[in-house]
């Protein structure tokens, strides 16, 4: 019998970029199958290719052993290919209902449809409210919505595009029981992801990408996770070498009964946050993304965010109702989420890009900026820290997402400042880039400075920090110490275990 | 006053149904994700045309027919631009109303100054007897129960049917939407159709029972207003026909306050519905809805990668 689904020789080019050559992928009825890489090693093409978002300069399809040509996701749905996509694709004014309705032929939102969709809620163990409108749900709901809405169509083929990254460890746990289900009950299930641990415990076949090539097929049950990781990222990555022992210094950062206005009517409120990060220090906030994180950034940076109650003090100053420039002036540099748009200007240069955080403690020159300084500094920071494309006037957007974070990095610790504040430092970077910058932060620190990472990334958290605080709901734990905590730990405190039942004893 | 009352109410129904009609029509188009500056090029044509066509063939309902068909006819021309090559929604919908005033001119030429009569009024029987109230709602011209019956439409297809499901769909969230494999170009093409048809209906409305001559300009901003109306209406079709009402009723007030020399200088006065557009949206927003109501992808050109 041939296999479910057959890509044969999948090639895909982006202008000079060659996201997919020749892959070839199999995927049989019944097996949970991995796809791994690394960001930018072509999953996501691979996948959009298959599901018909996107074509493929050449290469075949095959379904069932027949050639198929999608030209849109309706025929690739058509065919019974589902998809639950990484950036959930729902409408968030719409209903549960409705947002499932949409997807099925012929279906609008009436008690016929509430039946069926209970029905098979019911059968996979799925639990949803379907009169809540999704933008009031959380991302486990919205996920089990999205794989509701797949399952509706019986797939033949189900893709799961990194469905564990928005989940507290309890949800993934749920998630992989309905996996299993739907790939007993007969359907080719293609799970991506980075995260190793997990598809070693879910996956019994795994196909791996690099650059854009399938650079092995293994049994990631019987392969250790550190080969795994070799393989995707092709030489072995250096460990993180601990900073030198050092003695920690006065509280940098103060954070007091810190409450904050939601921002808009699907925000969240800060709830008397208590923090201190000292000099020497790295502290980690985790969490479930969307719990408060971005707001706690915005509040710490000054950009955004109507403080109710509470202090914020940098290096002895009260800077809680300052702009972000006082901020800096009191010591402290921040690198936000959005690389682009945020922390750059896309379209300006490099050398530009250096005047967006050093204006506010330096001068550039008067009237006119000074461009010979900055291209000398950002030629500095590109020096330092092995940014490609090495020229100072490249445009920011033209970087790839690791060697621009390592610019945007560099720029603010070239600022020598006495805290840094950082949200999502490897998100979207590749492994070595990642590295280097955790690297960085940790000599930094071992130099003096105060550091607080916001992550989502739990093992990123676990390497860095010496203190760990979680974010839930929009408050925080009270930060335990890195050394000794275990993942079900800072698990469980993701969920709501208080972090004192949830220290071991 | 017993007698000037049903007077006054009908002129507000008749005031208030152009604007009525053609918000109704860019509220359909927004739900579809696109947002049409060129409401008032469309009404300006539909008026012309409608007005032209009427004196031409000596009937009023081919001319409110042409109306409507001119209104299609640019907004053919606005869907090709917007939704098949992807232009920016803005600057197209506003070269479609300069557009729109310049052909207008062209059309009316020659109809300048011309008297139309009126149409025959319809009565509903019954109710048309209820004292005050009865001549002023349940007598009225055939557009007026028209828009009354469009209201109800398109309130129940958006709402209930799989058509509106997939048009909210496509203005909600475009990249979802295609997605799930829905035509967002055609839902959205055929959304901007029927803004389009609307738009010149009211438009005729407005040269054939509502002033019932033909003048360039005439429709003196009241395609903004239809949009300001979708704004107010945020999402909502029952808040779009109050909104429709209160300012076809500020429109009347403020003719007979410069009728009765009220002391206020009547440009002020003629001013007055399109400050209350401004304090409209100035209070929603200050109520802390802002953006709210308004589709996801309002505005943004679809371009699917390929």
């Amino acid at each position: 019998m041939a296999p479910r689904v057959e890509l044969v020789g999948i090639t895909r080019r982006f202008g000079a970029l060659t996201a997919n050559a020749g892959v070839d992928l199999t995927l049989e009825s019944g097996v949970i199958h991995a796809l791994l890489g690394e960001n930018g090693a072509g999953k996501s093409t691979l996948v959009k290719i298959l599901y018909g978002l996107l074509q493929p300069d050449a290469g075949e399809i095959r379904i069932d052993g027949r050639p198929v040509r999608f030209d849109s996701p309706r025929a690739a749905r058509a065919a019974g290919i589902g998809m639950v996509f990484q950036h959930f694709s729902l409408f968030e004014d719409f209903t549960a209902l409705e947002n499932i309705a949409v997807s099925i032929p012929g279906a609008v939102a009436d008690r016929r449809l509430r039946a069926r969709v209970a029905a098979k809620a019911a059968e996979f163990g799925l639990a949803i409210d379907l009169d809540r409108p999704v933008h009031s749900l959380s991302a486990g709901e919205r996920q089990r919505i999205e794989i509701l809405r797949a399952l509706m169509l019986d797939p033949r083929v189900l893709v799961l595009d990194e469905p564990t990254s928005v989940l507290t460890p309890a949800e993934t746990e749920l998630l992989f029981r309905t996996i299993e289900a739907v790939a007993r009950a007969g359907a080719a299930v293609l799970f991506i992801s980075h995260k190793l641990e997990e598809v070693r415990r879910l996956c019994s076949a795994a196909t791996i990408l690099r650059a854009g090539r399938v650079v092995a097929r293994v049994d990631p049950r019987a392969t250790p996770a550190k080969a795994l990781a070799s393989l995707m990222v092709g030489t072995g990555i250096a460990d993180l070498r601990a900073a030198p022992a050092h003695a920690l210094g006065a509280p940098v950062l103060v954070v007091e009964g810190l409450s904050v206005a939601p921002e808009g009517a699907h925000g969240i409120a800060l709830e008397r946050l208590d923090l201190a990060v000292r000099a020497g220090e790295i502290v980690a906030i985790a969490g479930v993304a969307g719990n408060g994180q971005s707001e706690f950034y915005a509040a710490l940076s000054g950009e955004a965010g109507a403080v109710r109650a509470g202090r914020i003090a940098i290096a002895g100053l009260d800077v809680t109702r300052a702009g972000i420039n006082a901020r800096r002036r009191a010591g402290a540099a921040f690198v936000p989420e959005a690389r682009l748009g945020q922390a750059t200007l896309p379209q300006a240069s490099l050398a530009e890009n250096v005047a967006l955080s050093w204006h506010a403690t330096e001068d550039l020159g008067q009237p006119l900026l000074d461009r010979g300084r900055l291209g000398a500094i950002a030629q500095a920071v590109i020096g330092a820290f092995d940014v490609r494309p090495a020229a100072p006037a490249a445009p920011a957007a033209a970087l790839s997402g690791g060697n621009l974070q390592k610019y945007i990095v560099g720029r603010e610790i070239a600022r020598e400042p006495a805290l840094i504040v950082i949200d999502q430092p490897s998100w979207g970077v590749d492994a070595r880039a990642a590295t280097h910058i955790r690297q960085t932060l940790i000599d930094l620190a071992g130099r003096g400075a105060a550091i607080l990472v916001i992550t989502q990334d739990l093992d990123e958290a676990l390497d860095l920090a010496d203190r760990i605080a979680v974010m839930r709901g929009g408050r925080l734990s009270v930060p335990i110490p890195a050394r000794g905590a275990s993942r079900e730990t800072i698990g469980m405190m993701m969920t709501g275990a208080p972090a004192a039942e949830a220290v071991p004893a | 006053m017993t007698e000037t009352l049903p007077l006054i109410l009908a002129t507000i129904l008749t005031a208030a149904t152009p604007l009525m009609i053609a918000a109704l029509g860019e509220h359909v188009v927004e739900r579809a994700g696109v947002i049409n500056l060129g409401v008032e090029g469309m009404m300006i044509v539909g008026a012309a045309s409608g007005f032209a066509v009427a004196v031409l063939a000596d009937s009023s309902p081919l001319g409110l027919l042409a109306g409507l068909l001119a209104g299609l006819g640019l907004a053919v021309a606005f869907g090709l631009a917007v939704v098949v090559f992807a232009t920016n929604q803005v600057a197209t919908g506003l070269a479609l109303t300069i557009l729109g005033l310049g052909l207008a001119g062209l059309v009316g030429q020659g109809f300048v100054g011309q008297p139309r009569a009126a149409m025959a009024p319809l009565a509903i029987p019954l109710l048309a007897e209820i004292p005050v109230v009865g001549p002023a709602l349940f007598t009225g011209d055939p557009v007026f129960f028209l828009s009354l019956g469009l209201v109800a439409l398109v309130a129940f297809v958006l709402s209930r049917t799989r058509l509106g499901l997939l048009l909210r769909a496509a203005g909600e969230n475009q990249d979802s939407a295609h997605a799930l494999g829905l035509p967002v170009m055609r839902l959205r093409f055929a959304a901007i159709l029927f803004g389009g048809a609307m738009a010149g209906l009211a438009g005729a409305y407005l040269s054939l029972i509502y002033t019932r001559f033909w003048s360039p300009g005439m429709s003196a901003g009241r395609g903004w207003i239809a949009l300001a109306l979708v704004v107010f209406a945020g999402g909502k079709v029952w808040r779009l026909v109050f909104g429709a009402y209160l300012f076809g009723g500020i429109t009347v007030a403020q003719l007979h306050a410069q009728a009765g020399a009220i002391g206020l200088p009547s440009q002020l006065l003629s001013a007055l519905p399109y400050v209350m557009t401004i304090a409209a949206l100035l209070a929603l927003s200050l109520g802390g809805r802002k953006g709210q109501g308004a589709a996801g992808s309002l505005g943004q050109p679809f371009v699917p990668e390929r």
